[in-house]
């Protein structure tokens, strides 16, 4: 048969879950990870990181918006997808994900950016014209009250969802994790690391996604990158990565010494089917490269742009790499068989309902909303606009 | 022979009650079907499977399979010496269309069919998110395919193999153990076709069926043991090396 | 209690809140399926409507009704547990309506040799022929009638049609 190599049961050939399901957990990821670093500045205080706050909750509102149409494209029924919500089945992980995700959007962020954004809000919509206005006087619900009490309870029940919104954010990106790690049938997935894993791979990335997108937007916006919060974002994507990386290579180490049934197979596709991708791109690339790059920022003291250079490169290896990541999970599991004894290969489509081009423009899409809500929800204050000031010191 | 008018006199009224065999147990025609009576298996009696692909083909034709997918197929394995960690396994086409010649000599050899194993504690039934594949009162693992959402999870889930997704109707598939047919009281489609009874439909509720008696003089096995499914389709004289 | 004092803009939101879950659990009484939970967790009417599709193979029993001839030369040879359909195919239709609905003439040049093919992976005791050696390219019929295979010696009954 073309394209499978030794024996794979016969309906075992073609691939059931395409680069759309690699997409998916990627994008929640990010939306995982930008709220994690939103949530270092709001409970634990972390002052440095401030100036990204509110572009980590945009991006995070951004990217989670999209994250379901990489899923309704790749079903059989799109429109039966409602089911979910009707008869879920308890003991199905995939079950959660209607739930988790319409909690986690509406009563953790789009709850916590109204609440911190709710002044601005007020205030624009007693300030602009036409449409514009409609959109922030419906936003306001109705209400005006801007006073420093109420704003003072704003800033209570916003520190207690971000409380909530960590676990929140866990368990958004970690049933994904679940999914594929409570899959006995397969020895490439199932893991009780498999969660824990794609939480701190999902850190990885979100950090990374939102300190690039700080320095490219104040870059933008001609403005200077306050290098102080940079360099603690850098520091915390440093941590972050070297858990992660702990932890893959456990697992390795982990496999490699057991070395069951299934190691032969897997280890023989790693070194062929899944070299350029795993070894190479999620590896060295995305992984090691970055973390050393990261470690020359902590241990030598370099200058201002040559940090920026560093972070700009390290961080774009590093959503590779996590991209790479989630490619080698969901793709590697599908390549080989349960009998041990085949491989079989992915033919991605082009301009397919599952195909590249369809990835592509829903990576990119996410930016194109981000866009949108930074100028409806500016997260920093215009130089020259004495319509909205400078937000609350509160914080 | 030609059929004469005098024969269709005679022919016609058996005719009637040949069909009537094969229509009683629609829900209509017989009402005396009740799932909590039945705990459907099958048994494969591998000795005896001559990889003639009978079931592949008379399974697609009943179940109207779509070509390159497969609600049953034969493997062929080759086990060379001693070496049962590494047989030679083939199935062209499913075995559909029976087996070339084998390319290697010597060695062991044997055909191995293969279904849904209709599992008691199923992880295809475990992981449907909304509920549309699930095991019958009568023990038959089966889809809804008008509540399925072709999301693939439970054919990611089958430890065997077994499902795929119809290209037709983007709903999960797999073998139903001919349940619109066992429920009229007869056999499913595969053992029907079987020329050597390789395979036979079993009740494991039926005190009378034969599987109980076969089940306590042989050595019988299910495929993955260690993946707890409780697999209901028992494999006698099943080979280390089978996967 | 001063706390709610200035909270009026939390309760509209919790109103927000309050009134889409109630527009889904009205949503979810009008559309979960009747017959879901009525054995499981799926919808009870899947069993009878799989339980329902038509049937192509009749079953043995049904061509035994009318073809006793056959049955009774078969129960002498070694094709006596060789369902009818095995050959001849699904045949429900014709067994629904005999006159109209005739099964095709088999080919015993292809049909026999799924069977009896030399295989190497066939069981040993099984009868299996090379079969351009056996046949010299002959139909398996020439010889063997397929409902009572075994070839016996002139004279007596059985043996070729």
């Amino acid at each position: 048969m073309p394209g499978v190599e030794g024996f794979m049961y016969p309906n075992e050939v073609e691939l059931q879950w395409s680069v759309l399901i690699v997409l998916y957990p990627f994008l929640t990821g990010l939306v995982a990870g930008a709220f994690i670093l939103a949530s270092l500045e709001r409970v634990f205080q972390v002052q440095e990181v401030k100036p990204t706050y509110r572009l980590a909750l945009l991006t995070a509102l951004a990217y989670l918006l999209i994250a379901p149409l990489p899923l309704q494209l790749h079903l059989g029924h799109p429109e039966r997808s409602y089911e979910m919500y009707l008869t879920p089945h308890k003991t199905s992980a995939m079950a959660m994900f209607g739930f988790v995700y319409l909690w986690y959007l509406m009563a953790v962020l789009v709850f916590e950016i109204w609440l911190d954004y709710r002044r601005d809000i007020v205030v624009l919509s007693q300030s602009t014209t036409g449409w514009k206005r409609l959109i922030y006087r419906v936003m306001t619900l109705g209400s005006s009250n801007i006073s420093e009490h109420a704003l003072k309870v704003d800033e209570r029940v916003g520190w207690l969802i971000t409380l909530i919104g960590i676990p929140s954010a866990f368990l958004l990106h970690g049933y994904v994790g679940f999914i594929f790690g409570s899959i006995k049938a397969n020895p490439w997935w199932s893991s009780p690391l498999m969660p824990v894993v794609f939480i701190f791979s999902a850190m990885v990335s979100g950090i990374a996604a939102v300190m690039l997108l700080y320095m490219l937007l104040t870059w933008a916006r001609k403005e200077t990158i306050d290098m102080r919060c940079v360099d603690t974002v850098a520091r915390y994507l440093f941590y972050t990565f070297i858990i992660d990386f702990a932890l893959e290579m456990l697992d390795l180490i982990h496999r490699i010494y057991e070395s069951d049934e299934s190691f032969r197979s897997l280890d023989f596709m790693v070194h062929t089917k899944l070299y350029m991708s795993h070894i190479v791109v999620q590896i060295v690339l995305g992984t090691i490269t970055p973390i050393a790059l990261l470690a020359l920022t902590q241990v030598l003291r370099l200058g201002e742009m040559s940090r920026k250079r560093i972070y700009a490169v390290a961080g774009c290896l590093t959503l590779v790499g996590i991209f790479a990541m989630r490619w080698n999970v969901v793709i590697g599991g599908q390549l080989f068989s349960k009998s041990f004894l085949g491989y079989t290969t992915y033919k991605m489509g082009l301009v397919t309902r599952e195909g590249l081009l369809v990835a592509i423009v829903l990576t990119f899409l996410p930016l194109a909303i981000l866009w949108v809500l930074v100028k409806l929800l500016p997260p920093w204050p215009e130089k020259n606009s004495s319509a909205v000031p400078d937000p609350a010191p509160a914080h | 022979m030609s059929i004469t008018r005098r024969h269709m006199l005679l022919l016609l009224p058996a005719a009637a009650v040949a069909w009537k065999h094969v229509l009683a147990g629609t829900p209509g025609a017989s009402p005396n079907y009740k799932m909590s009576e039945h705990w459907w298996s099958m048994l494969i009696d591998l000795p005896k499977c001559i990889g003639c692909g009978n079931c592949v083909r008379a399974c697609q034709s009943e179940n109207d399979v779509p070509d390159g997918y497969f609600r049953t197929w034969v493997e062929r394995y080759h086990v060379t010496d001693y070496d049962i960690e590494n047989p030679h396994v083939d199935s062209p086409g499913g075995g559909k269309m029976g087996f070339p010649p084998a390319k290697e000599e010597g060695g062991k050899n044997f055909f191995v069919p293969k279904l849904c194993n209709h599992c008691a504690d199923s992880p295809c039934t475990q992981v449907c998110p909304v509920g549309a594949t699930f095991i019958g009162p009568d023990g038959v693992v089966l889809v809804d395919p008008k509540y399925c959402l072709g999301c693939r999870y439970c054919v990611q889930a089958c430890p065997y193999g077994c499902r795929f997704i119809n290209p037709k109707s983007n709903t999960a598939e797999k073998c139903t153990l001919c349940y619109h047919r066992i429920t009229k009281g007869l056999t499913t489609a595969c053992c029907e076709s079987c020329p050597t009874g390789a395979r036979q439909l079993a009740d494991l509720k039926n005190p009378n069926d034969p599987i109980h008696e076969f089940l306590k003089t042989h050595s019988v096995q299910i495929l993955k043991p260690s993946m707890a499914t409780h697999a209901k389709v028992f494999y006698n004289g099943l080979d280390g090396s089978v996967r | 209690m001063n706390v709610f004092k200035d909270a009026g803009h939390l309760f509209r939101m919790a109103a927000v809140f309050v009134v889409g879950c109630l527009a889904f659990v009205g949503m979810r009484a009008f559309l979960v399926p009747k017959s879901f939970g009525q054995y499981g967790h799926y919808r009870g009417d899947a069993i009878t409507e799989i339980a329902a599709r038509p049937v192509n193979y009749a079953g043995h029993q049904a061509c035994e009704d009318c073809h006793a001839d056959v049955l009774e030369k078969k129960k002498s040879g070694k094709h006596v547990h060789v369902n009818c359909e095995a050959c001849h195919g699904p045949l429900a239709k014709h067994a629904d309506d005999p006159g109209s609905v005739k099964p095709a003439k088999l080919d015993t040049a292809v049909l026999c040799v799924r069977c009896h093919e030399a295989n190497i992976a066939k069981p040993k005791g099984f009868p299996q022929v090379a079969s351009a050696d056996h046949s010299s390219g002959l139909p398996c019929d020439t010889c063997h009638q397929p409902h009572s295979p075994a070839i016996v010696a002139e004279g007596t009954t059985g043996g070729t049609k």
